[in-house]
Parts: structure tokens; C-alpha cells; sequence
């Protein structure tokens, strides 16, 4: 080494020890070299994986869904201008994987309420709708979980998006949700679901696609921020326990009422009765003192 | 009715069936054993020796169990001290009650009784004696023959209703024009409720819904509204007054009312948010139906028809606010609204 570099002089080089050169030249060759074999084949699959997906969701689509929403998403009105299905151009992926994901579409029957029920299609099949619907015009895309995660915020962090995410929440959110999230009725039967226990992802779609009759809470209306604070929020309701004792679905007068009604009062009416039916008898005759 | 005479002793009548009289008494062990006796005695006396058990851990529990605000001690899911304060309080009253149950059962008096029945009038001379008293009272204080001191008087107890209308005043005066007019006023930019940002009226899509404020609620210096109608009780009654709920809707699905065609913006329509019914704040919205639905009385109004009540027992639509965008693109009031928000009230016909 000290023979090729003779000529070199003083230069820096020399401090940074013999090999050194070498090991950069060949760091770099293995560097381009897996990158190329990293990055390259895999966008060149991705598109393939769209493509393919786009084709295996349209057949899907066409067997799960077309009845009710048309063969390209257009949706079907009846002849007095009811829907059947509304079009889903522009609705998104997010919204095929909320509908989907939740077992909420396909539905089973048509009516007032599409509600969460089992989930029919896996995950991969859940996708490739997704990508179908995506396919059909522009629409919010699936959020990633760095949308929705509160896992990387710091304690000060979160506490700070507990606090604004609750003010949101109860500014947008309660009046049919319910302050607890445990959902309320809405009109013509018709009932805003439960918010506790659904995935994060679910809750972020919700907001950005406004399932059903819900209002849409777009990124230009709630930002990304201030969705993920509202998550950070109801994580922090589930995980708060219940101080004051049963929160009977935290729905306040309609069910503790009923619990008292049905269990207070009726265990009190069956007490009595049981008092009244059971006294002890005896065959023997008092003897008078 | 029988012809016999009522007042007659019931043993003068035939009966078709013979009364058959009560059954002997059959005796409770605790009545013919001494031993039985005894033990019901501890019994009750056990019970209600438990309930001042009870209660005095109830004093225990409350100054033992830590129940303050910052991380309680926990039972489960729920909190240790309020289960052990509604458990032994509970516990307390429910003993004395089973024990005074025992009691009754086991060592009262349990033989049955026969109660004749008696009539429930007073006697004929005790009615006529307080009737007669009663007509000697009327005549020595001569009300029916001295009507000037029975109309004075009258007038004098009819008068004492004055005072207490009078007093009312002191309630406070009535601001009749204030109830309707808000701090709304054109080009005060519309802010989202809580957060105090503006809206950018193209960051909004269809189906969206905005709970939102004027800016003036949230004054900074760089938008330069003054701090004191956004502080204290001042900031409630704006509050209450000013809230407002933006939507917006496929412009093709709007029925503007009668002069309010520019009202809107690209779709995006603005009402008040309080409930002409009785003041709810509403904001239970359906985007396909764009009826808002007030939670008290379920009163719906159809944000798409002017907000034309379609159900429900408010008498007037939704006050709306006429929108416009500023330069920056952000919405903006064109005016305050062009009527009373809020309930309806006398003076406004």
C-alpha cells in the first residue's frame, strides 16, 4: 500500500490505515450492487402486483358486489330513484377496507343500518378490491399505520394528544357516538355503532371516508394529526378504568334506570314473595304458661 | 241490596252456608320451643350487630382505601373504595332490614286477628254540633251581612300578588335587540371549534361536516379581535350563540331559499348550530339525507332545503349564514345572520 501511494504524499489518506480504500471501493460495489437487487426487481413486481390485483378484484368485485353497486362501481338506482348501491367512484381504497374489513359490506340485506358483522373476504382478497375500487377514480388511499399508530409518540407526547384528541372528539364526534364511544340511535332506524375495541385503522378510515350516513372528517377538515390524537384518545378511554363503579354502556339514565327496575326492584318483589311463602310451621301445640 | 236492615247483628240472618271459622292455629317452632326462641333471638340480634359491623367499615373503608384522583387503589377495573363503600353502606341497611324481616317472622305475634268493621263517619250528634258551630261562627262575623269588610278584604289579599310581579322586574332588564343580533359580521373568517383553525373552503369535501366558530372567539394579535368578548361569561354566551355547523354537499343537491342563491360556497353550506326548539347544540348529521338531527326533542332540519324543518317540534329552520370566500380562499361570513338564532321568544312575533 505504501508503494501505490508514494506519489500521494501526505495526504489524508494515509491516516485512515492501510486497507481503507479498498474496503470503500468494495462497500460501495456490494452497496449499488444489493441495492439495485433490492429496489429494482421490487418496483418493477409492485407494478405487477397492482395490475394483477386491480384484475383479481374486478373479479371479485364482479361476483361480491356488482349486483348492488353495478359492474364498474357505477352503482344501481331503482326506477323511483332509490339507490341500491351507491357508486364507488372516487370512494377509495380506505373505504373498501373499512366496508370490507369490518364485515359491514358485503351486505346481507338492505336497510336502514349496514352493521359490522363477520368479515367474508381475507385480508389479500380485501386488498384486491381495494386496488380495484382505487382503480376506478381518486379517492383517500389505505392509511399506513404510521397514520394511525400512537405507539412512537413520547409519555408528554401522547398525554398532549390524549387531551386535544378528547376536545376533538367531544366537539365532532359525541353527539352520535356517544361521550364513551359506545354509539347511540340516529333516525329511522338507523344507530350509530360502538367506537370501543375497533382497530385504529378502522377508526382513521371511518373519519376519512364517512361510512353510510356518517359525515366524512377529510384531512382538510380533521388533519392526520388531529385523527391520530382522537385515537390516541379512545385508546386512553379503553384503558381507563371504570373509578365509579359499572359503566352499563355509559348510555346514563336508559340503562342504569332499567337496572334498577328489573334487578333492584325485582329482587326486592321476589324477597318479599319468598317471605311471604315460607314460614316454618310447627305440629306441637303451645302450652300456655 | 238486601232488604234487612243494615244496622241489624249479622247472626240474625239465615246463611244458606255455615260460616266455617278459622282454621286452628298452627304454632311456629320458635313459639312452642324455648330453645328455637332463643336461637332466633341471637339470630336477629347477629344481624343487626353485623349491620353496625358494616357501617363502622364503611368509616374504615372511607379513610383506608385510597379513593383520591390521582391513580385510586383499583379492584379490578373499578375503582376499590367506591365497591367498598356501596358494598358495606348497602350491607348496613340491607341487615337491619333482614333482621327486623326475622324478627317479625320468627318471634312477633303471628296469630291472625279478626277486626270488625266500623262506619268511618263521626257520630250523627259530633256532625250536627260542628255544623251548628260552624253557621254560629258565620253569623257573629257577619260576612255575608257586611260586604264592604268582605270586598276589602278581598281586594286587600288580591293586592298581594303586586308586590311579587313587581319584584320580577329586578331579574334583569330584557336586551330584546341583543337576542338578535350575534358578534358575527361580514368578513369574519370561519375557525374550527376547539383547535381555532381557519377552513380553506377547497380543503373541504363532500360529506364533510365542520363544527365550527367565528374567528373572533379566538382572538391572537395577528387577527387582532379583541380578548374580552372571547373571556369568561361573555365567551359562553357568544359561544351559545354563535356556533355554527358547515357542510358540504354536491352543489346540485341544494335547494337555495328565496334570496339566498350566493349563500353558499361551492357546495358548502353554513347554519347555525343551535336548535330553534329549545337551544340544543346539534350536530348529529347524515350525509345522504342532510337532515341534522337535535338530539333533545328530535327536531330535523334539512340543511339542503334552507334547513326546512322535516320533523319534530321546532316551529322555524335553522338560522343560515351567508358564506363567501376572502382572497386566501378561507370562508368568511358575508353578515351576521339575517335572523334570531336560538329558540323562539315573545317579542319576536
Amino acid at each position: 500500500m505504501r508503494l501505490l501511494n508514494r506519489s500521494a504524499g501526505r495526504l489524508s489518506r494515509h491516516r485512515r490505515g492501510k486497507v481503507a480504500g479498498l474496503v470503500l471501493l468494495l462497500l460501495g460495489l456490494v452497496l449499488s450492487g444489493s441495492l439495485y437487487a433490492a429496489l429494482s426487481p421490487a418496483t418493477a413486481e409492485n407494478t405487477d402486483t397492482t395490475a394483477a390485483e386491480v384484475e383479481k378484484g374486478r373479479e371479485l368485485f364482479l361476483v361480491g358486489c356488482a349486483f348492488c353497486h353495478g359492474e364498474n362501481g357505477e352503482g344501481v338506482s331503482t326506477l323511483n330513484g332509490n339507490q341500491i348501491g351507491p357508486s364507488l367512484v372516487g370512494v377509495g381504497a380506505a373505504a373498501v377496507d373499512f366496508q370490507v374489513g369490518t364485515g359491514r359490506m358485503p351486505m346481507s340485506q338492505p336497510g336502514a343500518q349496514a352493521p359490522r358483522k363477520d368479515v367474508v373476504y381475507n385480508q389479500e382478497e380485501i386488498d384486491q378490491l381495494a386496488a380495484f375500487v382505487a382503480s376506478l377514480g381518486p379517492g383517500p388511499a389505505i392509511p399506513t399505520e404510521a397514520d394511525y399508530s400512537t405507539a412512537d409518540l413520547t409519555e408528554e407526547e401522547r398525554e398532549a394528544a390524549i387531551v386535544r384528541g378528547g376536545q376533538i372528539f367531544l366537539t365532532n364526534c359525541t353527539a352520535c357516538h356517544n361521550f364513551d364511544g359506545s354509539g347511540g340511535a340516529m333516525p329511522r332506524g338507523g344507530y350509530a355503532p360502538t367506537i370501543r375495541g375497533v382497530d385504529a385503522k378502522h377508526i382513521y378510515e371511518a373519519m376519512l371516508t364517512g361510512p353510510q350516513q356518517m359525515p366524512n372528517f377529510a384531512n382538510g377538515n380533521i388533519t392526520p394529526e388531529m385523527k391520530r390524537d382522537v385515537i390516541a384518545y379512545l385508546e386512553a378511554t379503553e384503558e381507563q378504568p371504570s373509578y365509579g363503579g359499572f359503566g352499563l354502556g355509559a348510555l346514563g339514565p336508559v340503562s342504569e334506570g332499567m337496572f334498577a327496575w328489573l334487578l333492584g326492584i325485582g329482587s326486592l318483589v321476589g324477597f318479599a314473595i319468598w317471605i311471604a311463602a315460607h314460614t316454618t310451621r310447627s305440629k306441637k301445640e303451645k302450652v300456655e304458661a | 241490596m238486601s232488604a234487612h236492615d243494615p244496622n241489624l247483628p249479622a247472626q240474625a240472618e239465615q246463611e244458606p252456608i255455615a260460616d266455617p271459622g278459622l282454621e286452628p292455629h298452627q304454632w311456629r317452632p320458635t313459639d312452642v320451643d324455648p330453645k328455637a326462641e332463643k336461637r332466633a333471638e341471637r339470630q336477629v340480634a347477629a344481624l343487626f350487630g353485623l349491620s353496625a359491623l358494616s357501617a363502622i367499615g364503611f368509616v374504615v373503608a372511607y379513610f383506608a382505601i385510597d379513593g383520591g384522583t390521582e391513580n385510586p387503589t383499583r379492584f379490578g377495573y373499578l375503582g376499590a373504595q367506591n365497591i367498598a363503600l356501596g358494598v358495606l353502606l348497602g350491607l348496613a341497611l340491607l341487615l337491619i332490614g333482614i333482621g327486623i324481616i326475622q324478627w317479625a317472622r320468627k318471634l312477633m305475634g303471628d296469630q291472625e286477628i279478626v277486626e270488625m268493621r266500623h262506619p268511618a263517619a263521626s257520630s250523627e250528634e259530633d256532625r250536627e254540633a260542628t255544623l251548628a258551630a260552624l253557621a254560629q261562627g258565620l253569623e257573629e262575623s257577619g260576612i255575608g251581612r257586611r260586604p264592604l269588610v268582605r270586598n276589602s278584604l278581598l281586594g286587600a289579599v288580591g293586592m298581594l300578588a303586586l308586590p311579587s310581579v313587581v319584584l320580577l322586574r329586578d331579574l334583569g332588564k330584557i336586551d330584546i335587540p341583543a337576542l338578535a343580533r350575534t358578534i358575527w359580521a361580514p368578513g369574519m373568517r370561519l375557525v374550527r371549534d376547539v383547535v381555532g383553525t381557519p377552513i380553506k373552503a377547497s380543503d373541504l369535501e363532500v360529506g364533510d361536516l365542520v363544527n365550527g366558530l367565528p374567528e373572533a372567539l379566538f382572538p391572537t394579535p395577528e387577527n387582532g379581535y379583541p380578548a374580552e368578548e372571547a373571556h369568561g361569561s361573555k365567551l359562553q354566551v357568544n359561544k351559545s350563540k354563535t356556533a355554527i355547523v358547515i357542510v358540504r354537499m354536491e352543489p346540485d343537491e341544494i335547494i337555495p331559499g328565496p334570496g339566498r342563491e350566493d349563500w353558499s360556497v361551492d357546495g358548502i353550506l353554513c347554519y347555525s348550530k343551535i336548535c330553534t326548539h329549545v337551544g340544543c347544540p346539534i350536530s348529529l348529521y347524515e350525509r345522504t339525507t342532510h337532515h341534522l338531527l337535535c338530539p333533545c326533542h328530535q327536531s330535523t332540519f334539512d340543511l339542503g332545503d334552507s334547513a326546512r324543518v322535516v320533523f319534530g317540534p321546532a316551529a322555524r329552520p335553522l338560522p343560515q349564514l351567508p358564506l363567501d370566500v376572502d382572497e386566501e380562499g378561507y370562508l368568511i361570513a358575508r353578515s351576521d345572520f339575517t335572523e334570531p338564532v336560538g329558540p323562539s321568544y315573545w317579542e319576536r312575533g
